[in-house]
């Protein structure tokens, strides 16, 4: 297994100064992404708050049942991840790569599950550009913006997920090859809490562009 | 305590230990990775200061009868890119802090030492695109790059441009990720917060907000790619888009980024001034929180650059409030730099010069800052020279000069060889008479009304544009001669003692140039900062501060 010396890098004084120093590096880093997708959900604020009518009439555009079912695939994933951090945390080398396998089967059926969305808006003319129509011409400026913003906030969260995807490969490689144990497991935990990160930024996007239109009453155009 | 004989270098330090090209671009080690940013930012210096003396030629007349219109858009927007993104945001930081943040808290290299080295690749990276957009015509957007005619109308190299911006933001923001892991988790024993040099608290506050703003800026600069890409309509009023978006989102970032460029200098100067004043400086806590809440205020006051676009009153009234509550903490400071000199020991070396000169000329910038922060002052002074000349005052006479101070400060500690005082003297002197002469008429122009970026201007103007553009031939000179002797130095100065000057901080507890480690041995703190010993004392004695006396 991992010799305890060769995992410490040169510049730290011991183990316990290096996790210190990486779990608060992950955590700064995650509020930076908090900030950056920060911008977005701003504009969408603005922008609905300007066009409430708009906005919730887009939304009824989105697959509701896709995206729930998408919410859940990614609770889940998020569920083997935990248990992939237990893993490496105890030693347990079966149920650490077991785990990481399964968060990234679930990442890959999330990811997947979101390109047919996407081919879906893609048919139907929903996707921004000249080919954009949309059924009430009155609201037609404004739902291309809902969808421009669609777009680029689960866009921007599907790019997360694809960076996760390969960074759990690597870890994958890496606990195969015996790499982590109960003295260095970092990688791993690191990973987990950007993982949950992906994940609670999902949490917001769904309500926020998939549930707006249902008080309406109106059923789902899909 | 003066030596026989010239010091003698060590004989391994970070300098020596590894020659050749791979050695240097592979390294992990802090303080090559400073000398690697040195070099890329004073390219950047210099590139974005071309760009000027294209335009202060043409300013010499009133006629617009050098360049094209479009062209000067071009000159003026490229000299605010380059300076602002690449070199006035990473100078200080990624040059001194890269070099001392760790060195000054007693530890052997930053947190991520790889991720350091990343940064500079992503900054230049950047810079690479941002050349590239240089060489295709460059953007006509000004820095400030205001929709919709940056995100539609432009025919010039934006997305190419913000690109680079993009991806340069990415080394502030690993920067600032690595200082605050390494301030927090790596400080030597017995260095506790309160002991801290103020740099390392400047460098702390810069951290934060390098931390927090970026991303951002990273944002919003994707959203003009995407609309100038897909035609999104997001900042675009026939499709239902505010422009005003991007003012907001954007100045959120570029506030507070103005705070990135001038707290690092606030902690050079700290540092000058306690150590040719040979005393501690004043307020210590007070100079330390002031940094902190100068970059929380800093995130307040986005909206005193839109004061005049329509936007409410009252939203206009409470950022003017809080435009005037940021300067107070920046004032605590000047201040407090001024106590620490009463009854000091003074020295005027060359350091000392630039750092008196900071706070004469922050302080003008600082107060006509105030001057645009009032509401019915700003209508009259706002996209005038007037407040051309405000950021300038604290960009070049503050910034610039505090780094300048850093670096003759520091250059035995980084090189191991003094530079020759008296040019370095008449530098100063150089840079002090060309920035005064370069940007004081600009005060004046502002105010008599002569809007920013214009190429052609009334004749009665005239004089003072030619005043500017002389002192900024002057201001040149000034910045050419260090180049040249700091070089010469490397060579041919004298070689130094650990400690020259000599000063407090653990910086200089260690050989010059330092090991590649640092220190031999990890220091224990048991002293306050800036604890200075009497004069005499360290002259007969050889002392400097109380855990250098015998036990």
């Amino acid at each position: 297994m991992s010799d305890a010396h060769s995992v410490l890098a040169h510049h730290f004084d011991n183990l316990e100064q290096q996790r210190e120093a990486g779990t608060l590096g992950m955590w700064i880093f995650l509020v930076t992404e908090v900030l950056f997708f920060g911008g977005l959900f701003t504009a969408y604020t603005i922008y609905r708050m300007l066009y409430p009518v708009a906005f919730a009439d887009a939304s009824l555009h989105l697959d509701t049942t896709l995206g729930a079912i998408n919410t859940a695939v990614l609770i889940c994933s998020s569920l083997t991840m935990a248990l992939a951090v237990y893993g490496s945390q105890v030693g347990n080398r079966m149920l650490l790569i077991l785990c990481l396998l399964l968060t990234i089967v679930l990442g890959a059926a999330f990811l997947g599950i979101k390109f047919t969305e996407y081919a879906h808006k893609f048919a139907e003319h929903l996707v921004p550009g000249s080919a954009f129509s949309y059924g009430k011409p009155e609201l037609r400026q404004q739902a291309e913006l809902f969808f421009s913003l669609y777009f680029a906030m689960t866009g921007l969260h599907a790019l997360h997920m694809v960076i996760g995807v390969g960074i759990l490969a690597v870890l994958v490689f890496q606990a195969w090859r015996g790499h982590f144990s109960p003295v260095y497991y970092a990688p791993v935990e690191l990973t987990g809490l950007y993982w949950h990160f992906v994940d609670i930024v999902w949490i917001f996007l769904f309500p926020l562009l998939y549930l707006i239109g249902l008080h309406l009453g109106g059923a789902s155009h899909v | 305590m003066k030596d026989a004989v010239a010091p003698v270098l060590p004989r391994e330090h970070y300098l020596n230990v590894n020659y050749g090209i791979r050695s240097w671009l592979l390294t992990i080690d802090h303080k090559r990775i400073a000398l690697l940013y040195l070099v890329s930012v004073t390219f950047f210096f210099f590139l974005g200061g071309a760009f000027a003396v294209s335009f202060r030629l043409e300013l010499l007349t009133p006629q617009g009868d050098l360049v094209q219109a479009e062209t000067y858009n071009k000159l003026f927007s490229m000299h605010g890119i380059i300076m602002v993104w690449f070199f006035l945001v990473p100078v200080i930081p990624n040059v001194l802090g890269n070099f001392l943040v760790p060195m000054m808290i007693g530890a052997r290299d930053l947190a991520f030492p790889r991720l350091n080295l990343a940064s500079w690749y992503l900054f230049n990276l950047g810079g690479l695109f941002m050349l590239y957009a240089v060489l295709s015509g460059g953007v006509d957007t000004g820095w400030t790059f205001y929709t919709p005619y940056s995100s539609l109308f432009s025919n010039t190299s934006v997305v190419i441009t913000v690109l680079g911006i993009f991806i340069s933001g990415f080394a502030s923001i690993l920067t600032g990720l690595n200082f605050i892991v390494t301030i927090h988790t790596m400080r030597a024993p017995g260095m506790t917060w309160f002991r801290l040099p103020l740099f390392i608290w400047s460098h702390y506050a810069t951290s934060l907000i390098l931390v927090l703003a970026t991303p951002v800026l990273a944002i919003v600069l994707l959203l003009v790619m995407a609309e100038r890409l897909f035609h999104i309509g997001i900042f675009d009023p026939a499709l239902g888009g505010d422009p005003l978006l991007f003012q907001h989102l954007f100045w959120f970032y570029s506030h507070p980024a103005v705070y990135i460029m001038v707290l690092p200098a606030m902690g050079v100067v700290s540092e000058l001034i306690a150590t040719f004043s040979r005393k501690r400086i004043f307020g210590y806590s007070a100079v330390a929180f002031a940094s902190v809440a100068i970059a929380v205020f800093g995130f307040l006051v986005w909206g005193h650059h839109m004061f005049i676009t329509g936007q409410s009153v009252y939203g206009s009234m409470v950022f003017s409030f809080l435009s005037y509550a940021v300067a107070v903490p920046s004032a605590i400071k000047v201040f407090n730099w001024t106590a620490t000199l009463y009854k000091g020991s003074i020295a005027y070396d060359t350091p000392m010069l630039y750092a008196l000169g900071f706070i004469g000329l922050f302080t003008i910038g600082g107060l006509t800052g105030l001057f645009l922060a009032a509401l019915g002052l700003d209508v009259h002074v706002t996209d005038t020279y007037f407040v051309i000349a405000h950021f300038h005052y604290i960009m070049v006479g503050g910034t610039v000069m505090a780094y300048l101070g850093g670096i003759h400060y520091w250059w035995p500690k980084i090189s191991g060889r003094m530079y020759p005082e008296g040019w370095a003297k008449l530098g100063a002197l150089i840079v002090f008479v060309g920035f005064n002469l370069t940007f004081f008429p600009q005060f004046i122009l502002g105010y008599l009304g002569m809007p920013r970026r214009y190429y052609a201007y009334p004749e009665e103007f005239q004089i003072l544009n030619v005043m500017s553009s002389a002192g900024a031939s002057i201001l040149g000179v000034g910045y050419i001669l260090p180049m040249v002797y700091l070089v010469w130095s490397m060579r041919y100065g004298p070689s130094v003692v650990a400690n020259p000057w000599p000063a407090t901080g653990l910086e200089w507890r260690t050989t010059s140039p330092p090991p590649t480690e640092n220190f031999a041995q990890t220091p224990v703190v048991t002293w306050e900062a800036y604890e200075f010993m009497p004069r005499e004392e360290t002259e007969v004695v050889g002392k400097l501060t109380p855990a250098d006396q015998p036990t």
